[in-house]
């Protein structure tokens, strides 16, 4: 295999990689081994420990209701997320200064800060100015912290959907006589937002992944704050964790698995204008301007 | 207006927020360029490590990662980080911990994008006029891969700034936790979000404009 770092290798190089595997097999046994045996000092290895999760009342009574919760406010918060966010975007991209300057600066800013931040701020605001029961608040918290933040986040995935299609599509448009508000939703809007389901399917999994910080912090029952109640039932803290964290990983691998696909096959398409948003352009700098570009920026957060 | 600050410590808290984007900022960097050189280099079990590395860290959420630092790691294992009896210097030891080994994995694959920006024809063409492997790096793929990763880590550390918050969900006496201390005890919640989401504004924009800036001058015209 040949890649910009070194050729297919030859027969020196093959019987170096050959040692570097050797020895890299040694570390990582050297390193498994380690955490069994500190697993196994602590007692974490102990069956009655992992039992739990084999019986159906430890994920009946704290993991899938935990999980529910995780589900239902990142649900809620995309589907409210979605439609202010595609307000946002759009204004940023209009004629009017009076209307494109506040735009910015509100997504600007709400990207700025930390989603944590607007989730503390909201749940005092619902305690303080609302009569929100105690019973709903945290949830209520969580879903408006993370909708003020990806509402901003999927304004920019919005422009940069917009942005990322030819321009002969507007100039069509406006060729043909088509007003701006026309021209946004007949022409433009419906061939984005195939462009940029890849990118706003990915953006799901940061939602889910800061639905936690509710459960940390807020005393949101959802999975995290699950593990505690279950943990503090069942004394298995490093088992609960190992399991909560395999939970996570595979329904955040399986939204990204599905982004990935979407982008392909989008991309194999014919029936569009060609223009796809990678899986990975939420959190980007700068949108990708021109269609079909893969910008590999890091999705980081 | 502005008496309610007394009494806290507002530019501590601050300051502590800045510690650890910088400490854990440093260790990412380094973990993250490690499990890079891993994920391209030409050994099939190094890559396959470092893509199951990344793999199953981007997808645990950081809250997950920073809880267990402390209730696992710390509470049932037993590190201490050299911080025994310090609970405030070993939480935000734990912390730095926890988001080093977060970032790690924006930061791999900002540098591998980096390395995956440079045509296979200039180490090609390098080769094909006699460098080695050391001066292959040195002189063209590395100068070149270096510039287009500006931007990409910029983004991360930017994350970063705003993932210290995290921090507070294991007692780091970070901005997020004041902030919280603060809108549960006083009256002003407006006017003390304000004043905390200014700060992070004042944390993350310029350094973004900034990076943002030098990015874009260094990168390489293709």
């Amino acid at each position: 295999m040949t890649s910009v770092l070194y050729d297919a290798p030859g027969p020196r190089a093959k019987r170096r990689n050959i040692f570097y595997t050797v020895a890299f097999v040694v570390l990582l046994a050297l390193g498994v081994w380690w955490i069994f045996s500190v697993m196994g000092d602590k007692g974490q290895l102990e069956w009655s420990l992992w039992e739990p999760f084999v019986t159906a009342q430890a994920w009946t009574t704290y993991l899938l209701p935990g999980l529910g919760n995780t589900l239902k406010a990142a649900a809620l918060s995309l589907v409210i997320a979605l439609p202010l966010g595609a307000v946002f975007g759009i204004a940023r991209m209009s004629d009017h200064r009076w209307v494109r300057v506040p735009a910015g600066v509100i997504v600007e800013f709400f990207r700025a800060i930390p989603v944590l931040l607007l989730m503390l701020f909201a749940n005092e605001f619902y305690s303080a100015y609302t009569g929100v029961s105690t019973d709903v608040r945290p949830l209520y918290a969580v879903v408006t912290g993370l909708v003020l933040y990806n509402a901003s986040v999927i304004a920019e995935i919005v422009r940069a959907g917009i942005l990322s299609l030819p321009k002969g599509q507007s100039e069509a448009a406006k060729a043909i006589g088509l007003r701006k508000g026309q021209t946004m939703t007949s022409i433009l809007l419906p061939q984005a937002v195939t462009a940029m389901l890849p990118a706003l399917v990915s953006q799901l999994v940061v939602i889910v992944k800061d639905t936690t910080l509710g459960g940390a912090l807020l005393a949101f029952p959802e999975l995290l704050n699950a593990r505690g109640t279950l943990a503090a039932n069942y004394a298995n803290v490093i088992p609960s964790f190992i399991i909560v964290a395999i939970i996570f990983i595979i329904l955040n691998l399986m939204l990204t698995t599905f982004a990935s696909w979407l982008e392909r096959r989008l991309r194999r398409a014919k029936r569009s204008s060609g223009a796809v948003l990678a899986a990975d352009t939420a959190g980007a700098e700068e949108p990708v301007a021109e269609p079909g570009v893969k910008t590999d920026d890091g999705r980081a957060t | 207006m502005f008496d309610i600050f007394e009494g806290y410590d507002l530019l501590g808290a601050f300051w502590i927020t800045v510690k650890l984007t910088v400490f854990s900022g440093i260790g990412a960097l380094v973990l993250g360029t490690v499990l890079a050189a891993m994920r391209v280099s030409p050994v099939p079990l190094m890559r396959g490590f470092a893509t199951v590395y990344v793999n199953v860290v981007r997808n645990i959420p950081l809250t997950v990662i920073i809880v267990f630092c402390s209730l696992g790691l710390s509470n049932i294992f037993g590190v201490t980080l050299g911080a025994a009896d310090d609970f405030e210097e070993l939480a935000f030891r734990l912390a730095v911990l926890g988001l080093a080994a977060y970032t790690a994995v924006f930061v791999c694959e900002a540098v591998r994008s980096g390395i995956n920006t440079v045509p296979v024809g200039q180490a090609e063409a390098a080769r094909a006029i006699g460098l080695s492997f050391t001066q292959v790096l040195r002189h063209i793929v590395l100068p070149q891969a270096f510039r287009s990763v500006i931007g990409p880590l910029t983004n991360v550390l930017i994350a970063l700034t705003k993932n210290t918050t995290v921090a507070s969900a294991i007692g780091v006496a970070e901005a997020a936790l004041l902030m919280k201390e603060m809108i549960e005890n006083e009256a002003q919640l407006l006017l003390i979000s304000a004043v905390f989401a200014l700060g992070f504004v004042i944390l993350t924009l310029p350094t973004g404009l900034f990076l943002g800036w030098v990015g874009k001058r260094m990168a390489v015209k293709r």
